[in-house]
């Protein structure tokens, strides 16, 4: 399966238009997928066997299904039998050797952001032993992680090392039939995370510049799952407000996130894939699943998201509120530009008495965007004493945009509490000639205004992120007015 | 400072300013009065840049330079304030987010090194003092739901700060009852200096009790039709703006 050397190196030099690097493995298979094809994956990640019956299982749902067209958004047919379903992890030989073979318009992007420079080389994807840095600050992390109990490993690690933990807890969230892209996700995903917080353990850092510099590569179906035992505590930042290298265009995440008795899990994304150029063109599909159970007492989950790239993104993290007191929290930032479609938003399920969610997302549209936001707020008959509050804004730049909500609501207790509040406005040229007559440019003030508008969600982010977050958005909308 | 001959405007292809010469130095009040739809508010925002109006004849120069082809943000940076008739709201926006960027732009212009959040803090607290307003004012979002007259003492508040060279006051006693006017005028008078030049543009003769000008000039159809000092304002006030037709054209 492996391709003519002197072919290799006319596709290396391939390069996408707007100058990312394109890869081509050595090792690939052909595309399609089928019982083989998930057979050799399985196989070749050297997978348990229940893992291999638990894929063929999904897949043969997986065909009886058909692909969601709900969603408030327009794309041509996704043949899934023209995608590639495994590729080995890269070799270095085909990657950058360092920054300078690194496309500059990628690396003035990640100045723009302020991403530290010991990061630039990983996200820019240089072969591992050219980045000095990053891999010893990332042992330095492992260590202290084991101290305290941590297991965080790629997915693919913690089948083999902690196969009884992730069959125990694998699918229990997010079912294989949950719907179209996770059954595709359970039947083929490449690898991803797997996190466990032992009892009572407050995880000593924030998973997130461990994650960041280690997250290349993972592959188009990612599976992520985290579970927090009781009374422990977990920070997860998934994603990275620079650009990623990506050759691949449909991407079905799976996220499952499960907070025992007293445990909390706030669970961080900043997404930034290739959102296309002006016309739409090759941005990536980002259809994923993600949801949090908080199956004991007091639990927590909270989700915070800023999406600024995907030329399309179907994403909807949720929490299924189970446990008594249990608290769900879901913010979100969501822009989107030139072409780009969103339908994002959450489910909150309230089953335990006495739970709580709270709703915050703030959608911005510019171009020729169309964005939405899709929210379910339900409380079962058991739910006593169950609250919600939903608040839901959309912020419009220019006239071509579009802004969209859509709220479920179904309340089955009565002595639940739920609030909705939605507002939707534009940015004005009076507003924006009112900041320039103050001395301040056009650009500055629409930053200043989005930034404004985004406050609410901000604070929930990291600290570090909350800053990288604001120039991402800087970025994202850079050209949107005039 | 500002020296503006023969200037011709249109919005929206409607001829609003027409053949108007005005000369303003450094020191000196002028109040521009005039009835509804004289051209008092465009001439304000034709100053300032505001894209909806065209000039299609004469010069304004500021400073000795032209300042037509200067961008509104530019303008600014020299030195030209104008307190809008409505200040617009920006929801979600400090307001003392907005002023420090504000007063940041400007001294980055000027070549001097822009101001931290603590120094800005102290600058603001003591002009806020200064103009006896509430420090809340600061924590605000900008306008949001401001009432009428903390709107206006709120522009105010921003021409302290940023010591214009050039301020233009556009109806800024409209809609103000007698403390929120007097809390205004004091905030000018306070702000009256020798190298400033303060223009008030008004409908009403009421506001010059408080900040007493120079010069009072008298818009009509897009031009200036009568100059004078202070008096002219009284008797305007008596006569009626049909009084200065008849008087000029006779």
């Amino acid at each position: 399966m492996s391709i003519e050397n002197d072919n290799i190196e006319s596709l290396v030099n391939r390069t996408y238009k707007h100058g990312f690097v394109t890869d081509i493995d050595q090792e690939s298979f052909p595309p399609g997928l089928d019982e083989k094809v998930i057979g050799a994956i399985s196989a070749r990640k050297k997978e348990p066997k229940f893992m291999l019956e638990w894929r063929l299982k999904a897949y043969r749902h997986w065909l009886t299904m058909k692909e969601p067209e709900w969603a408030h958004v327009n794309y041509p047919p996704i043949n899934y039998q023209d995608i590639s379903y495994f590729a080995a992890p890269k070799s270095d030989k085909d990657r950058p050797k360092s920054l300078d073979e690194v496309d500059p318009k990628l690396l003035e992007t990640y100045d723009k952001l302020g991403i530290p420079l010991h990061e630039r080389a990983a996200l820019a994807g240089v072969a591992v032993d050219a980045v000095f840095d990053s891999v010893s600050v990332a042992t330095t992390f492992k260590e202290k992680l084991q101290e305290a109990g941590v297991i965080f490993c790629p997915f693919s690690e913690a089948l083999i090392n902690h196969p009884e933990l992730v069959r125990k807890y694998l699918g229990t969230v997010v079912p294989p039939r949950d719907n179209f892209f996770a059954a595709l996700n359970s039947a083929a995903f490449s690898d991803g995370s797997f996190v466990y917080i032992p009892k009572g353990v407050r995880c000593p850092m924030e998973l997130s510049t461990y994650f960041r510099i280690n997250a290349a590569n993972t592959g188009q179906f990612e599976r992520t799952l985290i579970i927090a035992d009781e009374g422990s505590y977990v920070s997860y930042l998934e994603g990275c407000t620079a650009p990623m290298r990506d050759e691949n265009q449909l991407h079905a995440a799976v996220v499952e996130l499960v907070a025992m008795k007293d445990a909390e899990i706030k669970y961080s994304t900043v997404q930034n894939w290739y959102p296309g150029d002006e016309e739409g063109k090759g941005g990536i599909y980002n259809f994923v699943t993600k949801r949090g159970d908080c199956r004991g007492a007091n639990s927590k989950i909270s989700w915070t998201q800023v999406e600024t790239g995907s030329a399309i993104t179907w994403k909807y993290p949720s929490c299924i509120l189970r446990g008594e007191n249990s608290v769900g929290e879901f913010y979100s930032v969501a822009v989107t530009n030139n072409m780009q479609q969103a339908d994002t938003g959450t489910k909150m399920i309230h089953i335990g008495k006495n739970s709580s969610s709270t709703i915050v997302s703030k959608g911005i549209s510019a171009g020729k965007a169309e964005q939405s936001y899709r929210g379910l707020v339900r409380i079962m008959p058991q739910a006593n004493g169950a609250r919600n509050h939903t608040q839901c804004d959309s912020l419009l730049i220019g006239k071509k945009c579009g802004a969209h909500t859509f709220p479920y609501m179904e309340v089955k207790n009565p002595s639940a509490k739920v609030e909705h509040e939605a507002s939707t406005s534009r940015i004005s040229e009076n507003q924006l000639f009112y900041c320039r007559q103050r001395g301040i440019s056009e650009e500055d003030a629409v930053n200043m205004i989005v930034n404004g508008f985004c406050k609410e969600v901000f604070k929930e982010l990291p600290m570090e992120f909350a800053v990288e977050a604001q120039a991402l958005l800087n970025v994202s909308l850079e050209g949107a007015v005039g | 400072m500002l020296e503006i001959e023969n200037l011709k405007a249109t919005i929206a292809e409607e001829q609003v300013l027409s053949g108007l010469d005005l000369s303003v130095n450094a020191g000196e009040i002028h109040a521009i009065m005039g009835p509804n739809g004289s051209g008092k508010s465009s001439l304000a925002q034709v100053i300032v840049g505001h894209a909806d109006y065209e000039v299609i004849e004469g010069s304004v120069e500021y400073q000795g330079h032209n300042l037509l082809e200067l961008e509104p943000e530019d303008r600014a940076r020299e030195g030209i304030f104008l307190g809008f008739q409505y200040p617009v709201e920006i929801p979600g926006v400090n307001n003392a987010y907005l002023l420090k960027a504000a007063v940041n732009a400007k001294r980055k212009h000027q070549g001097q090194d822009e101001i931290d959040a603590f120094e800005f803090l102290k600058l603001a607290k003591k002009t806020m003092e200064l103009l006896d307003m509430d420090q809340s004012f600061l924590n605000r979002g900008v306008n949001e739901g401001f009432s009428g007259g903390e709107k206006k003492r709120n522009e105010i508040l921003q021409m302290a700060m940023l010591e214009p060279k050039l301020a233009i006051l556009d109806e800024t006693d409209s809609g103000l009852d007698i403390d929120a006017l007097k809390a205004v005028a004091n905030g000018v008078n306070s702000l009256r200096h020798s190298e400033r030049a303060i223009v008030l543009v008004t409908h009403y003769q009421r506001l010059l009790d408080y900040i007493e000008p120079d010069y009072v000039h008298v818009l009509w159809e897009g031009r200036i039709i009568l100059s004078g000092d202070k008096a002219l304002a009284h008797k305007l006030e008596e006569n009626g703006y049909e009084w200065v037709r008849t008087t000029v054209s006779s």
